[in-house]
């Protein structure tokens, strides 16, 4: 760049900036927050570049760690600088119910028939099913595990366990490991003895469990030999086998399912943009390569025909892993966290 | 001293007011140039740390929400039910908050205390009629559970401006529907035991880093200047690295796989890998090694100060090298003791990063709560709560401290 150019790009900058502080209402670009690690790797590619590519819309990516009270803060502070957010089914109800999003247009993201029930909420625009799931490294145990009820035996298959540190999951889990049938474990949740029943079950296993609080962690533990099994997603650990030639094993006997949502950030000034992202979010065609990348099954109707059917197999919505699976009940938890989460944290630091 | 001065103004010779008039401006100079400073730390300091503490006295959710319910229930007695005008009050407080979108203030503030009191809320809200008779009825008939005092008693003990209920749940109290304080129900108490485990891995860490300190610390000052300088980088260049970097490197070397493991099954000591992470020997090692320079320096400071003349005197006089080590060398070294001690032990009381990397969930000290409810749950009155606790801790414990060897003689390196 020769001298002329540069103080003419000086200028040019310098009248951008003054632009952008002049307009009280100049667009930051269209921020997407997702959670990191091989799952956000993959999204980029499926999603946020070729929708900037196909729109020319500038899109910012960052990722989090999920928190319905990080959104709260961020809506009540009055500084909320992102626009469209992957969340967790819990916090969709919570953060639909104290009008932390937009309600959903469904005309603008592309029709409420096009996608899985499941994936269909006043506020939010499912985007993936994937599961929790038990698995190991297959190169160091050799006869593995087939149920969580294998995941308590220390007897059989010495070693750490690692699961995601917070009651969720691991309550289910728990029940299930002692024999607790899909089925009932919400209903025995709902007694104060089948709470107990669950943490006396993780009460057995305590000594050998560590806990992992990023979905990037169980794949590590894994490779670290730091752990014989952990709980994890089933999209990290297969990312693992396929970008880290690893072995891990995934056992789908009564792993737990649930869906993520796209939500826009209420009062966003990019929620045009916001609607257009996640209506090419949420075509079958572009939803279909997201599998190949990362094995979450994904909530377009259309979009299983056009996946690969070598790889189905490996997806939370193939027919056989699904059928002994468990739906992960919201309602329960946003009635419930404040409390168990009060009486995790005492549980485990004792 | 200003009086004595309007006195005396007539007989003070002009030299003197001189004097007087620049030994002012040498006054003003100096404020001057603290005062930056002063504001700074004002600012970006003093100011941040008591807006966040004082969110451990403040309940103002409930009372800005609800404010007529609250207003209501200010008279009631508390032994019966609330009177109809406190039903009358919630019912119109909560479509006012339904529909202004901040019920959900109110209600996570509510169900800290009473499970469920958020759902109870929301269905509530959602479900009530056009038109209301008896607001009472309407409301019982909604949920029973508006029917119980308790519920009631929730949202009175919610009232603010100022409440106790972070502070009592800090340390595993709570108020009954009486207004009486009893303990926490045992599987919802953590908060004492969390508190007892800081201090003891704070004492032990202590302990450790004096035992292993102490002797370094003679060596370095008993040492040739040459030898001695050389000693006194391998003590300081940890101490120059970052926090988070000795952590990582004390994963690497203490997980299973790690060196310490390669190296003991390598040659063949153990059979096994042994456990040396996620547990509180990982702790106690990783924050003794972080520490041990602030009890070194302290101490190499105080004893580069004792004259070896004594020691010899001591010796010369007859006294068995151990009685001149405990009769004189140790007692003069002591203020050296007291101030690493101190440096350590407050310093460690307030550690998160080391144990949330190298401990287990047994080993959590109170700092990772409050972490958890300042950055995970957002719940920052009792974060703020958590907080007033250990800076009173640490408050009390200087306040001690001060009794017992005094601030004069601590000199710090």
């Amino acid at each position: 760049m020769n001298g002329r150019k540069t103080i003419l790009a000086g200028i040019a900058a310098g009248a951008l900036v003054t632009v952008a502080v002049a307009g009280p209402a100049a667009a930051r670009d269209l921020t997407v927050v997702s959670w990191g690690g091989a799952y956000q790797d993959a999204q980029r590619e499926v999603y946020f570049k070729p929708f900037v590519e196909a729109t020319k819309i500038k899109l910012l990516e960052e990722s989090w760690d999920g928190g319905v009270g990080v959104l709260r803060a961020k809506i009540q502070g009055g500084n909320n600088n992102w626009d469209v957010v992957q969340v967790e089914s819990e916090e969709l109800v919570l953060g639909c119910e104290e009008g932390l999003y937009e309600k959903i247009d469904w005309e603008k993201v592309g029709g409420k028939d096009k996608l899985m029930d499941d994936a269909v909420h006043e506020c939010g625009v499912g985007t993936i099913v994937y599961n929790f799931i038990l698995s190991y490294d297959a190169d160091r145990i050799k006869d593995g595990p087939k149920s969580w009820a294998d995941f308590w035996n220390v007897q059989k298959w010495p070693g750490k366990r690692a699961l995601r540190k917070g009651p969720k999951t691991n309550l289910e889990i728990a029940l299930m490991a002692d024999g607790v049938p899909p089925a009932e474990v919400y209903k025995t949740l709902a007694t104060e003895a089948g709470i107990e029943r669950a943490f006396r079950k993780l009460d057995e296993l305590k000594p050998h469990l560590i806990w992992w609080e990023k979905g990037s962690q169980p794949p590590q533990l894994l490779a670290a030999g730091e752990v014989a099994m952990t709980s994890a997603y089933n999209g990290r650990i297969a990312a693992a086998n396929q970008n880290d030639k690893k072995n891990f094993r995934i056992v789908w006997q009564n792993s737990l399912y649930t869906v993520d949502y796209w939500v826009i950030m209420k009062g966003t000034p990019n929620k045009a943009q916001a609607e257009q992202f996640i209506h090419f979010a949420s075509l079958p065609e572009n939803q279909a390569k997201l599998p190949a990348k990362i094995p979450y099954g994904v909530t377009a109707k259309a979009a299983t025909a056009m996946i690969d059917p070598k790889i189905l197999p490996e997806l939370p919505t193939a027919p056989e892993n699904i059928a002994t699976a468990l739906y992960i009940n919201e309602p329960f938890w946003v009635e419930n966290l404040d409390r168990l989460n009060q009486r995790f944290n005492a549980w485990v630091a004792r | 001293m200003i009086q004595a001065a309007t006195v005396e103004t007539t007989e003070i010779p002009a030299l003197k007011r001189l004097l007087r008039r620049s030994q002012r401006r040498q006054q003003v100079t100096a404020i001057a140039l603290v005062a930056p400073l002063l504001v700074f730390l004002l600012l970006t300091y003093i100011g941040p740390i008591g807006a966040l503490l004082s969110r451990g006295i403040l309940d103002p959710e409930v009372p800005s929400v609800l404010p007529r319910t609250t207003a209501a229930l200010a008279t009631w007695d508390g032994r019966e039910l609330p009177p109809e005008v406190a039903f009358a009050a919630l019912v119109a407080d909560m479509r006012e908050a339904r529909s202004a979108g901040t019920l959900a203030a109110a209600a996570t503030r509510l169900n800290y205390d009473i499970n469920g009191f958020r759902s109870l809320m929301f269905s509530t809200a959602r479900r009530l009629p056009a038109e209301i008779d008896s607001a009472r009825d309407t409301l019982i008939g909604i949920d029973p559970k508006w029917g119980e005092r308790e519920t009631w008693a929730a949202i009175r003990r919610a009232s603010g401006p100022v409440g106790d209920f972070y502070l009592l749940a800090a340390l595993d109290l709570r108020r009954d529907a009486d207004g009486n304080i009893v303990a926490a129900p045992e599987d919802q108490a953590i908060f004492i035991d969390v508190i007892a485990r800081t201090f003891l891995i704070s004492g032990v860490v202590t302990a450790l880093c004096l035992v292993l300190g102490y002797p370094v610390a003679y060596v370095l000052a008993t040492l040739p200047a040459r030898s001695a300088g050389l000693l006194m980088i391998f003590v300081l260049l940890p101490f120059w690295t970052s926090l988070l970097v000795r952590t990582a490197a004390w994963v690497v070397v203490l997980q299973r796989e790690g060196i310490v493991n390669s190296l003991l099954l390598g040659i063949g000591i153990i059979e096994q890998p042994l456990e040396m992470i996620f547990n509180r020997f990982a702790v106690y090692v990783a924050m003794t090694h972080i520490l041990l320079p602030f009890m070194i320096l302290p101490l190499y400071s105080v004893m580069k100060g004792i004259p070896a003349v004594h020691l010899r005197a001591a010796a010369s006089l007859g006294a068995p090298p151990f009685t001149v080590f405990r009769r004189v060398y140790l007692p003069q070294t002591l203020p050296g003791i007291g101030a690493g001690c101190l440096l350590v032990f407050i310093q460690a009381l307030g550690y998160y990063i080391t144990p949330a990397l190298v401990g287990g969930a047994e080993d959590q000290m109170i700092s990772y709560l409050i972490a958890f409810y300042a950055s995970r749950t957002i719940n920052w009155g009792m974060a703020a709560a958590l907080s007033i606790l250990l800076l009173a801790a640490t408050l009390v414990l200087c306040a001690v401290y001060g009794r017992l060897v005094g601030f004069g003689r601590v000199r710090p390196g």
